[in-house]
């Protein structure tokens, strides 16, 4: 992160260095400095128009905009993968408007920008992970008035969200909630990690990077500075427990990734193959073999193969 | 009611006032409730009596006049001075409040279960099966068969809704509740089940309670006392079946011949 050193830059093709304008950037900087400042608190901001649709990482990409220097190198994920749609279209417009390096090794990468998703490959603190975020309010699924749940974060009233996990249990036996499961930072603000799966919600706390979260449509940023505590909510007798996968993945074997389960014929045929595709590429240049790998048709074992 | 404390008034209304603009919500209403004792608030429609629960219940600012209230630790505050944090803490543990229409005191989209959990959850209750067992006791207690718990309150009749919101306001023991019509719009044959089931409970608990009805006769059957409003004030006060059964104004009079009249 060396935005202070681009001010003023303007890229190929008549941007200012990463779109938006200087302002703006120090607008935003502004929020995500008092987002550091207060751990978990979604705090306003003037979301711009971006030449994307909400939904397509709006937030996530003015947060990125406004920490990116010349000298970064940036990784897009969505849903793990660095090749889909949205990830490559993020990609390029930071690609065109910017000029930084990109890459797809997450240890390579000095910023990465995700939707779903924290790579497998432990963060370091010279790395800021940027959420896209839809929806910010963890409180809103019981609590819609925004005037009301503002008092509730402001007075720790949370009673609500253990409801909801009250609710959860009753009618599936167990607390069924798998995205967005909230957390509690640093013992003060509840937090919606959406719409990341609980999986990854372990690797949230203590993380040495720098967390960022942008919602654009919702105007909100958020963050976990570098070794932030962060607990999923839970019961005393229904604990937490991250999703565990009964495979291992068909193409580098790992056992302790998040696998996605893939269609690969239209006879029914299905695997599980690691969601962090730089990472499962990674393994397997490392030598791991998967029991399917060799088998599996080359769009979806990749680069690799 | 031997000791100093338990002597004490619970809640002192002095001198309550409020305007809406130039209109008058209510008006120089003072009195003392005494812990376990029930208040019936009576009068006619527009008479001031919502107004009235609302300024005791800190909902409203008085216009004048002060609300006093003494807190589980002993000490005896004015409501308005209570920072929203202590006001939120009383309604969700020393205090409890019944709408006349369970669906606004209830929440409909998650169930009986966690309807009435949702107390406890809010100070601290971290036990899935603690709360759960709690709620089911509460269930029982208001009669709702336990075997329900997981309903939502949309497949309860008007009735079971009301004690749903009765057991999810008493689950944590408050010393005081207010109730606004807690049997209006309800069928007779059922109003009197929820009035013979809200007296028991009131007697067992020790409970006090402020209860607002035009209905003279929920007045007769939950309470010790009586305060008469017309157009904003306080009329005439006294021991329910005094009042009733002897009133000295003239308006008092009217109400009570009226409900005599099939
Ligand atoms: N929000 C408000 N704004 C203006 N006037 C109000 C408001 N609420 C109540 N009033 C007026 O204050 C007076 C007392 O109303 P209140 O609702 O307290 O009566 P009530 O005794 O509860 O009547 P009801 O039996 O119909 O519920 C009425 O004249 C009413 O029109
Ligand atoms: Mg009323």
């Amino acid at each position: 992160m060396s935005a202070l050193a681009t001010s003023g830059t303007v890229a190929a093709g008549g941007y200012n260095f990463a779109y938006l304008d200087e302002q703006t950037k120090r607008m935003i900087r502004r929020a995500i400095l008092k987002a550091i400042a207060i751990p978990g608190y979604q705090v306003p901001f003037a979301s711009r128009e971006m030449p994307m649709p909400y939904g397509w990482g709006t937030g996530g990409v003015q947060v990125t905009a406004a920490i990116l220097g010349a000298s970064d190198r940036l990784k897009v994920i969505d849903q793990g993968a660095d090749d889909t749609t949205n990830a490559v279209s993020i990609r390029k417009f930071f690609e065109k408007t910017s000029g930084v390096e990109t890459t797809t090794h997450t240890a390579e990468a000095t910023i990465i920008q995700t939707r779903h998703r924290i790579p497998e490959k432990t963060l370091t603190a010279d790395q800021v992970l940027v959420y896209q975020v839809p929806i910010p309010e963890p409180l809103r699924f019981l609590e819609p008035r925004e005037t009301e749940t503002r008092v509730m974060h402001a007075l720790e009233d949370y009673g609500l969200m253990h409801v909801k996990l009250y609710e959860d249990i009753a009618t599936h036996g167990h607390i069924a909630t798998t995205y967005a499961y909230p957390v509690k930072v640093e013992d003060r603000y509840v937090m919606d990690p959406s719409p990341t799966p609980k999986f990854d919600n372990p690797k949230m706390n203590d993380c040495a990077a720098l967390q960022l979260f942008g919602a654009g449509r919702e105007k909100r940023i958020y963050a976990l500075p570098p070794h932030t505590k962060v607990v999923s909510l839970d019961f005393d007798d229904h604990p937490f427990e991250p999703t565990k996968f009964d495979h291992a993945c068909a193409l580098c074997g790992a056992t302790h990734t998040y696998l996605d389960e893939v269609i690969t014929d239209d006879a029914g045929g299905r695997m599980f193959v690691c969601s962090d595709t730089d990472h499962c590429e990674e393994r397997r240049a490392e030598g791991h073999r998967g029991a399917l790998l060799g088998e599996a048709p080359a769009a979806i074992a990749g680069a690799a193969e | 009611m031997t000791n100093a404390m338990t002597d004490a008034p619970l809640l002192t209304a002095e001198a309550v006032t409020k305007f809406y603009g130039a209109r008058i919500g209510c008006r120089d209403v003072g009195f003392e409730l005494y812990p376990g004792e029930v208040l019936a608030v009576v009068g006619e429609s527009g008479s001031g009596k919502s107004t009235l629960l609302k300024l005791l219940s800190g909902q409203l600012a008085p216009s004048d006049g002060r609300v006093l209230y003494r807190m589980r630790d002993g000490v005896t505050r004015d409501i308005l001075t209570l920072s929203e944090a202590e006001r939120r803490f009383l309604f969700r543990t020393d205090w409890g409040f019944v709408h006349q229409h369970a669906e606004q005191g209830l929440r409909m989209g998650v169930s009986a279960g966690a309807n009435v959990g949702e107390r406890l959850m809010a100070v601290g209750w971290r036990h899935y099966g603690k709360i759960r067992t709690e709620a089911e006791t509460w269930l029982e207690r208001v009669e709702i068969d336990a075997g329900r718990i997981d309903e939502r309150p949309t497949a309860y009749s008007g009735g079971m809704r009301q004690r749903l919101q009765i057991a999810r306001n008493l689950v944590t023991a408050p010393r005081l509740v207010f109730m606004d019509e807690p049997t209006g719009g309800l069928d007779v044959s059922v109003q009197a089940r929820l009035l013979d089931l809200v007296r028991g409970l009131v007697a067992d608990l020790g409970l006090a309670a402020i209860v607002v009805t035009h209905d003279l006769a929920v007045a007769r059957l939950l309470s010790h006392r009586i305060l008469v409003m017309k157009d904003g004030r306080a009329i005439e006060t006294g021991l329910t079946d005094q009042v009733l059964d002897d009133p000295r104004e003239p308006y008092t009079q009217l109400l009570v011949s009226s409900i005599l009249q099939p």
